[in-house]
């Protein structure tokens, strides 16, 4: 082993591909994961070639950016356009709105800045006397990093669009669609690591499928995949810690106390697959003042602009390939994307695109 | 986006630690973190926050968890398994890597 935590061995890469490929069973399986990590590293290391061909391994709603909702960018762009100072993750500013991407906002002269943290958003209000506003997208992984800069004396000028959500609410919802067939589910290790075992349990428990938590070294993901074939193998279906390196079963307390202490539960449009309840968060009241949506007066519009010909919905819900999209790589690159999932550098199409997952079916 | 990265604690100053990420020196929060920290200790970062202590010794369980699953099926039937549609050269023995499991 090399740098620590950096686990690459091709003598454990082979016995774990082989592993899978005794516990793969000879009908076809479907596989689901839910996080853009997860796909970067599946898809640059090549790993599906590994794989027997009935298991399928397929990106469901695992891109913030991407399943972030055209109404949540129009207020963003609507309150860059009021003249605040707009805050938020590189590519968010990409992902078009009902009328033009926060790039398109920013040709026209609005103020927008890609930040890497809460805290440069912090940063950049307490150097301008400007409205600053942070535009806060990201899984339970960065919702607690806006809580605690919320809980540490923010600047007045600060205020936070909140579009983060809530990942197993949507797992749950992801099996009841229609023509999703999932088999089981490689839950997010990053994520796992704030929240722990328990919301999978809850939320995913009653449909008795293996949902087993991945860590991000290719090997860890080969792990995580012969965990779910043994379980689906043995006619089991539970959650299983595979990144106990990185997760402990009750998750990271400390950063849930902040989550808990700011936010509350509320229910959220994602892209492609529409209003989840309980999926999102919403400022606490002792945190109203912080509400761009308030202090703004936006008006969150549901309803979704439905992109001609662009089967990114159908992709967020783990029901086509990037490849099964006729725009993909014709019309659709990621110098000129069409739908959100070519946007976002997280998104399936983008990653298929620029890793070569073209060829795979 | 959930993206997290592990980094070496230099130094420790109130809710702030210097970070070390293979060469690279930063400040990481640790306002988000659950456990105590100690300069030398790593931590797992996301957005410049810290989630997660983590301890070279449980790299080395991680493996010895691969191996255990390895070797709690018999290898050498990979390639014959009718299920191998892939049929990869899996069907040399493979060395044993950890003396422990």
């Amino acid at each position: 082993m090399g740098r620590p935590f950096e686990l690459s061995d091709p003598a454990r890469a082979r016995q774990l591909a082989d592993a899978i490929t005794i516990l793969a069973p000879p009908t076809s399986v479907k596989i689901v994961h839910v996080c853009g990590t997860h796909e970067m590293a599946i898809t640059q290391s090549g790993l599906r070639r590994f794989l027997p061909s009935t298991v399928q391994v397929l990106e469901g709603p695992g891109c913030p950016v991407c399943v972030t909702s055209t109404a949540d960018i129009d207020a963003a762009i609507q309150i860059a356009e009021a003249g605040a100072v707009v805050c938020t993750f590189g590519d968010m500013t990409r992902v078009p709105g009902t009328r033009l991407t926060l790039e398109g906002a920013r040709s026209k002269g609005c103020d927008i800045r890609v930040v890497l943290s809460s805290a440069d958003a912090v940063r950049i209000a307490r150097e301008t006397a400007q409205d600053v506003m942070f535009f806060a997208v990201g899984f339970e992984t960065t919702a607690p990093m806006t809580a605690a800069v919320l809980l540490d004396d923010p600047p007045a000028n600060l205020s936070v669009l909140v579009a983060h959500k809530k990942i197993p609410e949507a797992m749950a919802v992801l099996l009841d669609l229609p023509g999703t067939a999932i088999d089981g589910y490689l839950a997010p290790g990053h994520v796992s690591t704030i929240i722990g075992l328990d919301p999978y349990t809850r939320h995913l428990g009653r449909f008795a499928i293996p949902v087993v938590i991945g860590g991000f070294e290719p090997l860890d993901i080969l792990y995580a995949i012969a965990l779910i074939l043994r379980q689906l193998h043995d006619g089991r279906g539970i959650v299983e810690n595979g990144f106990p390196r990185a997760v402990a079963p009750e998750g990271n307390s400390a950063a849930r106390t902040l989550i808990d202490a700011v936010f509350e539960s509320t229910a959220v449009a994602w892209r492609g697959i529409g209003e989840i309840p309980d999926s999102g968060y919403r400022l606490r009241e002792p945190f109203a003042q912080f509400d761009a949506r308030a202090r703004f007066d936006v008006r969150g519009e549901v309803g979704e602009e439905e992109i001609p010909g662009c089967r990114c919905a159908d992709v967020l819900t783990a029901r086509a390939t990037p490849a099964e999209c006729p725009l993909f790589g014709r019309r659709c690159t990621p110098l000129s994307p069409v739908g959100p999932c070519m946007v976002g550098s997280e998104g399936a199409c983008s990653i298929w695109f620029r890793y070569g997952g073209r060829e795979l079916p | 986006m959930c993206l997290a990265a592990p980094a070496k604690v230099i130094s420790i100053t109130d809710r702030e630690a210097v970070v070390d990420y293979n060469g690279v020196r930063t400040t990481a929060r640790l306002d988000t973190l659950a456990e105590p920290l100690a300069p030398g200790d790593y931590v797992l970062i996301h957005t410049g926050f810290a989630i997660r202590r983590l301890s070279p010794e449980d790299g080395e369980a991680t493996l010895r968890l691969f191996d255990e699953l390895a070797n709690s099926l018999d290898l050498n039937d990979a390639s014959s398994s009718e299920n191998a549609e892939h049929s990869r050269a899996g069907n040399e023995q493979q060395p044993q890597t950890t003396s422990d499991s």
